[in-house]
């Protein structure tokens, strides 16, 4: 069987395969479908430093390939993460978990990574910058290279883990701002975050979802995605994760060709909860089909 | 939650657009009445969650209505097809509550979910009544269904064309009950809220992404805080209710 460790900043994952923020909760749903240590790792469900409900519903609509969520980061906020999520988790999965960080300030962002980082199950700090910043006329941090940078500066300052940066695809130079976040000492990238999207219910003639827009995300935007992990790896010196509509063991490999040192899986994990498990069980048959016997040859094998 | 392939045995219509789909194969995840499923189905990306309307002997009956292109394609599906389901999803109605002479009533497709409650009910020796609310005669469905179950049925319509004339609170009026199960749409939800003279337990309906808690697609503020439709619902108790919109 070919080799499938990877190297995630520093840290060795038995596969490259990870379930992604927000469609995996904390775990333990999944858990009682398989055991979750099959996993290379996988990131939690966005946690921010107050307890959040989130958007209005509908939440949800149905797309050709995808769909949109606007769920707007429910989470029992960090306190109850550390208290009672964590140690949930302890029961049933014994690898590092990917912290993944929301916040609306740059203070929110450092209150929370400071807290997480001292947590012996926390594995790396994925800080999400798609969300709107309070204090910068509610424009997204991971808009400007400017407000992206000083997201990383002021998380690295309070965190010895390593930080990956997830990035917004809602931008148009995603290159500049992976850039910006290299130089403000990220630690990785990961990307892509959803594509804003939006549906209309021809029978009420509004919006489906009750917050209008929300993000995109399915098999449909694989292509996308691609292509943003294939500038971003080849533009930074830094592990990038590449997600964005990857629902079998081939867009594994592709993502991994064009550059990731590790593939998320997000809302493929929503409709077939036993997805990752599959991926990774079938990693080593589409391995053998391709002729690779270790998965680390391939990563940015296309320039 | 258990995932599970079944075949289509039956899937024909009861009204214009209500139809009943017979499915048979491993059931043994659906452990309590007002459960639901979610359907994957042939080119559409989301399952579709479709409440569980009976279950026993390896065999699952749903009945749905046809309101979008989820359940107008699951209305042409043929016999002899199988079927990739989640089962066991959500919590469903407590039964322990009922006391001897409990009120069903159930709102156009809210009716499904409350026969097996009903049979599960007559089973422990209840008497439960029915009321079963539609707009017209041309769309009731279930009232033989049951009426053969040993339950008391009370058919109210809006236009007056079959049974009561008017709203299932005006078939309620004059009932005495010692508990109610609902399901049906918000509106109807609400009054029997105002106006019901006991406790009861509530079914809701929400758009969901993944149906087994994981996306938090679904939920919904409760005095007992937040709960996921899917998950801790679709059943929800009228002490923990929060009418938001």
């Amino acid at each position: 069987m070919g080799k499938m460790k990877v190297n995630l900043c520093g840290i060795e994952l038995d596969n490259p395969v990870i379930p992604a923020s927000g469609t995996f909760g904390f775990g333990y749903e999944f858990a009682e479908l398989y055991d979750i240590n099959v996993l290379g790792t996988f990131s939690f469900k966005g946690t921010t430093k107050e307890a959040r409900f989130g958007n209005p519903t509908p939440r949800i609509a149905e797309c050709e390939g995808g769909m949109i969520n606007a769920v707007g980061l429910q989470n029992p906020g960090v306190d109850r993460v550390i208290s009672e999520e964590l140690p949930k988790l302890k029961k049933c999965f014994n690898k590092k978990v990917m912290a993944n960080v929301s916040g609306f300030s740059v203070d929110e962002y450092v209150h929370t990574c400071a807290l997480l980082d001292k947590c012996e199950q926390v594995g790396w700090l994925e800080v999400n910058i798609s969300c709107p910043n309070v204090h910068g006329g509610g424009m997204s941090f991971g808009t400007s290279p400017e407000a992206a940078a000083e997201v990383v500066r002021a998380v690295k300052a309070v965190t010895v883990k390593p930080v990956i940066v997830k990035l917004s695809p809602n931008v148009t130079d995603i290159v500049a701002i992976a850039k910006a976040c290299e130089n403000a000492g990220a630690d990785g990238i990961s990307l892509i975050n959803t594509m804003l999207g939006m549906r209309i219910d021809l029978r009420t003639k509004k919006p489906v979802i009750a917050n209008k827009m929300g993000g995109f995300s399915g098999k449909a935007i694989f292509p996308v995605a691609l292509r943003m992990v294939y500038q971003v790896a080849h533009a930074v010196n830094l592990p990038v994760v590449g997600m964005g509509g990857v629902s079998c063991a081939e867009d594994v490999i592709e993502m991994m060709l064009a550059g990731a040192v590790a593939v998320e899986v997000g809302a493929q994990n929503l409709i077939d909860p036993y997805a990752c498990k599959k991926i990774i069980e079938d990693l080593p048959r589409v391995m053998k089909k391709y002729g690779i016997e270790n998965l680390n040859d391939i990563i940015g094998g296309v320039l | 939650m258990k995932q599970v392939f079944l075949t289509v045995n039956k899937n024909f219509a009861l009204t214009d657009n209500v139809y009943k789909m017979v499915l048979t194969g491993d059931t043994s995840g659906i452990t309590n009445c007002g459960q639901f499923v979610n359907i994957k189905l042939d080119g559409l990306f989301l399952r579709r969650p479709i409440s569980v309307c009976d279950c026993q002997n390896n065999e699952l009956t749903l009945v749905y209505k046809v309101v979008g292109r989820g359940t107008e394609q699951m209305s042409r599906i043929k016999e002899g097809q199988c079927l990739d389901l989640l089962v066991g999803l959500g919590n469903g109605y407590d039964c322990s509550l009922s006391g001897n002479n409990p009120l069903l009533i159930g709102g156009g497709v809210g009716v499904p979910p409350l026969y097996m409650l009903c049979k599960k009910l007559i089973d422990e020796g209840k008497t439960p009544t029915v009321i079963l609310g539609f707009n017209t005669a041309n769309e009731v469905f279930y009232k033989q269904e049951f009426e053969k179950l040993g339950a008391k049925v009370i058919v109210c319509t809006v236009d007056g064309s079959c049974g009561v004339r008017g709203l299932v609170t005006d078939g309620m009026a004059n009932l005495e009950y010692s508990y109610f199960y609902t399901c049906g749409p918000e509106p109807m939800l609400k009054a029997i809220y105002r106006t019901a003279k006991t406790s009861g337990q509530f079914s809701f309906e929400e758009r969901m992404g993944c149906g087994f808690g994981a996306c938090m697609g679904c939920s919904c503020k409760t005095i007992t805080g937040y709960k996921r439709i899917c998950k801790e619902g679709p059943v929800l108790c009228k002490e923990e209710i929060l009418w938001e919109k």
